[in-house]
């Protein structure tokens, strides 16, 4: 198994220590693809070809995806996290990962293509917070199901 | 800390700034009067002396002999040696504590557990309060200590300690009481509180980090935990942190003689801020208990956002707060008070602790709400969560 890069540690209980990557603070503090307004959010929630969710806030981490194919390929995404900096921060730039792939490739991405992405995360956090690309399968799953 | 911006420090109870005066008490026993209070000559006796005269400081204020004050390391070792003091001088029997205890009183009374004792940790109610009655019913024959918080760490809750005190004393039965987060704005007169152990800690109330006290009634026998050279009545061997007990008695007398007007300075503000924040940001609600609580403890929980995120996105704008949100934690579990005043987890994870301080302003806590109101509107609106205030109890 390839080694998760955990460069990236919080320290203390209250995580008052920044030590997250670069890429996990921009994506955390300015994340992308999320919803412009409640009318777009609407817009989404029908036409979106596929919506797929993942874990539960009882867990702490929770994450829905939407998508937009065109001809085989993921031409928009938008999503929605309940988690916390990683969980926000993974499932964000996951959305400007899969922006452009086929859904073949789309479905190949793994957790520690999204960490790698983000230069590193808390060991501790990956498991839990990592769930975006399961979100985004489920999506895809969503999309064909429809398409039959 | 980034010095080219304002900074405002709401995470008291976790510890505080070492007030002036009590740094400038402290310093000459690091540079001159340096001496081992052990030592029989004149630095030797210095020593002694300013450690003797901290210690009646601090009786004074406890309304107990000199003799019943233990300094130690902090509030864990403290806690430390109360309860297996007591357990290992006894050598077997049952204890009685609380679920919302400090993990230096649950994590202690595990190992005991692991080691033949048996522990009953009481439910609390929904504000966090031990019900005295729970506390007589769960005393059998075995009984030989009950550990109850003075006040929470998370969420302030007082606890009727002197009313558990009262059942103690009738059962003969030991009383220790970990007053870490009281020490600084509750009464610590042990001829009311009924107590026969307390433990108290120097660096919440502005005192330096890295020594506490036992108080430990005359006649209360306890095996020491550190074998040595017979310090502290031969309860705490080791040669004294002789700077860090003349700091604690320093900020213990400033605490107690500034009490009565700071407690309500820290109340109003406390309650102000309360009041304008559960009306300001929707979805908002209290942790613990309104009015039997800690003068500086303010803990909401937020639905739909996630406490961690909250506690990053304030700390970007040098606010510094804490959280009961597992994501937080090392175990990655919710807090466990949370969990045991009734909350379901989907509302656990929302929790800030906001804990105010001598410098905290009614301006800065105007500021807080200003940017804690737009931080908690970003969350949510990224957030696919939709927890109903009338769901957040288990």
């Amino acid at each position: 198994m390839t080694p998760i890069i955990h460069k990236a540690e919080v320290k203390g209980k209250q995580g008052q220590n920044w030590l997250y990557t670069k890429e996990v603070k921009e994506h955390f503090f300015h994340p992308k693809n999320t919803f412009k307004s409640v009318e777009e959010e609407e817009e989404f929630e029908k036409n979106a070809d596929g919506i797929g969710e993942v874990g539960s806030p009882a867990c702490g981490d929770m994450m829905r995806m939407y998508i937009k194919v065109k001809d085989g390929i993921i031409v928009a995404c938008r999503w929605k996290t309940f988690g916390c900096a990683s969980a926000i921060a993974s499932t964000s730039i996951l959305s400007e990962m899969v922006i452009g792939k086929t859904l073949d490739d789309a479905r190949k991405i793994k957790p520690k293509d999204i960490v790698q992405k983000l230069k590193g995360l808390p060991q501790r956090k990956i498991h839990c917070s990592v769930l975006g690309d399961k979100a985004l399968q489920k999506a895809i799953d969503n999309f064909e199901k429809k398409k039959r | 800390m980034k010095s080219n911006k304002k900074t405002i420090y709401l995470d008291n109870a976790a510890t505080t700034y070492t007030d002036e005066r009590v740094v400038n008490a402290m310093l000459p026993y690091f540079g001159t009067m340096y001496g081992n209070p052990h030592s029989l000559h004149s630095y030797g006796l210095d020593a002694q002396k300013v450690v003797d005269i901290s210690r009646e400081s601090v009786a004074h204020i406890l309304s107990c002999t000199p003799q019943e004050i233990i300094f130690t390391s902090g509030g864990t070792e403290s806690v430390n040696l109360a309860i297996k003091g007591v357990a290992f001088s006894k050598g077997s029997g049952h204890i009685i504590t609380s679920k919302i205890e400090h993990p230096a009183v649950l994590r202690t009374c595990e190992f005991l557990e692991k080691n033949g004792f048996t522990v009953t940790y009481l439910n609390v109610d929904k504000d966090g309060i031990v019900n005295p009655q729970d506390v007589q019913k769960a005393i059998t024959k075995n009984t030989i200590l009950i550990s109850i918080m003075y006040a929470n760490n998370e969420i302030g809750t007082i606890e009727p300690i002197q009313d558990i005190g009262n059942i103690a004393r009738k059962h003969n039965i030991l009383f220790h009481t970990d007053a870490c987060q009281a020490t600084g704005s509750l009464s610590l007169d042990v001829s009311h509180l009924n107590v026969d152990l307390m433990t108290l800690n120097g660096s919440k109330v502005y005192g330096p980090k890295g020594v506490g006290i036992l108080y430990t009634r005359n006649g209360v026998t306890l095996q020491p935990l550190i074998h040595g050279g017979g310090q502290e009545f031969t309860m705490r061997s080791g040669t004294e942190n002789v700077p860090a007990i003349v700091g604690f008695a320093k900020a213990m007398e400033y605490a107690h003689r500034e009490k009565k007007k700071e407690n309500k300075r820290l109340i109003q503000l406390r309650d102000t801020f309360i009041t304008n924040v559960i009306k300001t940001i929707p979805k908002s609600f209290l942790n613990g208990h309104p009015t039997e609580r800690l003068p500086n403890n303010v803990n909401i929980s937020f639905l739909d956002v996630e406490g961690e995120s909250v506690l990053l996105y304030l700390n970007e704008k040098g606010i510094a707060v804490s959280t009961g949100s597992a994501c937080s934690s090392k175990e990655l579990e919710i807090s466990h008070v949370l969990d045991a005043i009734g909350l379901k987890h989907d509302a656990a994870h929302g929790s800030i602790r906001f804990t105010i301080g001598r410098k905290t302003t009614t301006q800065d806590l105007k500021y807080v709400l200003t940017v804690l109101t737009p931080i908690i509107e970003t969350l949510r609106r990224i957030s696919p969560v939709k927890v109903k205030k009338s769901e957040i109890r288990k």
